[in-house]
């Protein structure tokens, strides 16, 4: 398990499309780095959508983009 | 700052699906889309639809699609394959299209040894409908057609179409997946694309069973529905490669 206080080796970044996520919390779930959280805002069609939280932690390992089934995640690295 | 996960070719520019939340249809979508471009068949590709939740998939891919009535995906994906031999042929069918109305279609097209690729959805439910008892329903598993479970006695066992279909000569890849975390999407990719390349080599038939969440129909979050995925529903459909007779030829 990777150390949460320390900063992630490799940085990336991830991007969520408000208006395409349905909230299924997938991506949320299976980020080993506990980068994303659940919103609190609704998006247009009424779900929670999926927001970064820790985007530091982020190291681009494309788990949340290959289980979002809306492809609505869009990661980026250095 | 680069984007690592391009948009895949053969799939509508930021389309958002008709599915539930969670559901393994956008999963196995973005996999066989993005394999189409991997592979290099999109242009040349041609999909038929089931009817079921992926009856609107026409709405999603950026390949030529054709509807097919209830169940008869494989027998029209014979008339494609066998008038333009040229095409990337597979159908895209769940199960209650696959191994309920289109039995008979799906076993002999597989016992023809048609040169098609099959994917098939195995959810256990009819999700389209509003969740009733599939063939491949479990035992004991309630739906709404089955409310206090399903009895052996009365409504049967999970039918394993799969296997059936494994065991003729004329299939030539046959493969067990399921879409119950990033390892098994990943297993899933592979599963896919090595039924794709069975086509694109000329060998013959080849189907792949994804064991996919309908967390709506299953009345479970889509984490909870993975995990039963994983915990329940792979004792009674077990994965792994069920036929592989590439190598004979």
């Amino acid at each position: 398990m990777a150390d949460m206080t320390e900063k992630a080796t490799k940085k990336g970044r991830v991007v969520v499309k408000i208006e395409m996520c349905k909230g299924c919390n997938l991506c949320i779930e299976y980020c080993k780095r506990k980068v994303l959280r659940s919103s609190e805002e609704l998006n247009s069609m009424g779900y929670h959508p999926a927001e970064p939280d820790e985007q530091m932690q982020c190291n681009a390992c494309m788990l949340c983009a290959l289980v979002c089934p809306e492809l609505a995640i869009e990661v980026y690295d250095e | 700052m680069k984007l690592k996960n391009k948009w895949p070719k053969y799939y509508k520019k930021d389309v958002v699906t008709h599915y539930c939340p969670g559901c393994g249809h956008g999963i196995v979508h973005r996999l066989v889309a993005e394999l189409m471009e991997e592979l290099d068949v999109g242009k040349r590709a041609i999909c038929v639809n089931p009817a079921g939740c992926a009856v609107l998939a026409y709405k999603y891919f950026d390949i030529d699609m054709l509807e097919s009535a209830h169940g008869r995906g494989t027998a029209m994906a014979t008339g494609i394959k066998r008038a333009r031999p040229d095409l990337f042929v597979f159908t895209y069918q769940g199960d209650g299209d696959l191994s309920a109305i289109g039995t008979a279609e799906t076993i002999h097209s597989a016992n023809r040894g048609e040169h098609i690729s099959v994917i098939f959805i195995n959810n256990a439910v009819y999700g389209m409908t509003g969740g009733q008892m599939a063939p491949t329903t479990l035992l004991g598993m309630k739906t709404t057609t089955t409310p206090s479970g399903r009895n052996p006695g009365y409504d049967g066992y999970p039918l394993h179409i799969t296997d059936v279909v494994a065991t003729f000569p004329g299939v030539i890849y046959a493969e067990r997946v399921a879409v119950d975390g990033p390892a098994g999407i990943q297993k899933t990719k592979r599963a896919i694309r090595n039924a794709f390349q069975t086509q694109i080599d000329g060998l013959g038939y080849s189907i792949v069973e994804v064991l996919s969440a309908c967390p709506t129909n299953w009345k479970m979050t889509p984490a909870q529905s993975f995990k039963w995925i994983t915990e329940v529903m792979t004792t009674e459909f077990p994965l792994g490669v069920l036929a592989d007779r590439r190598k004979k030829g």
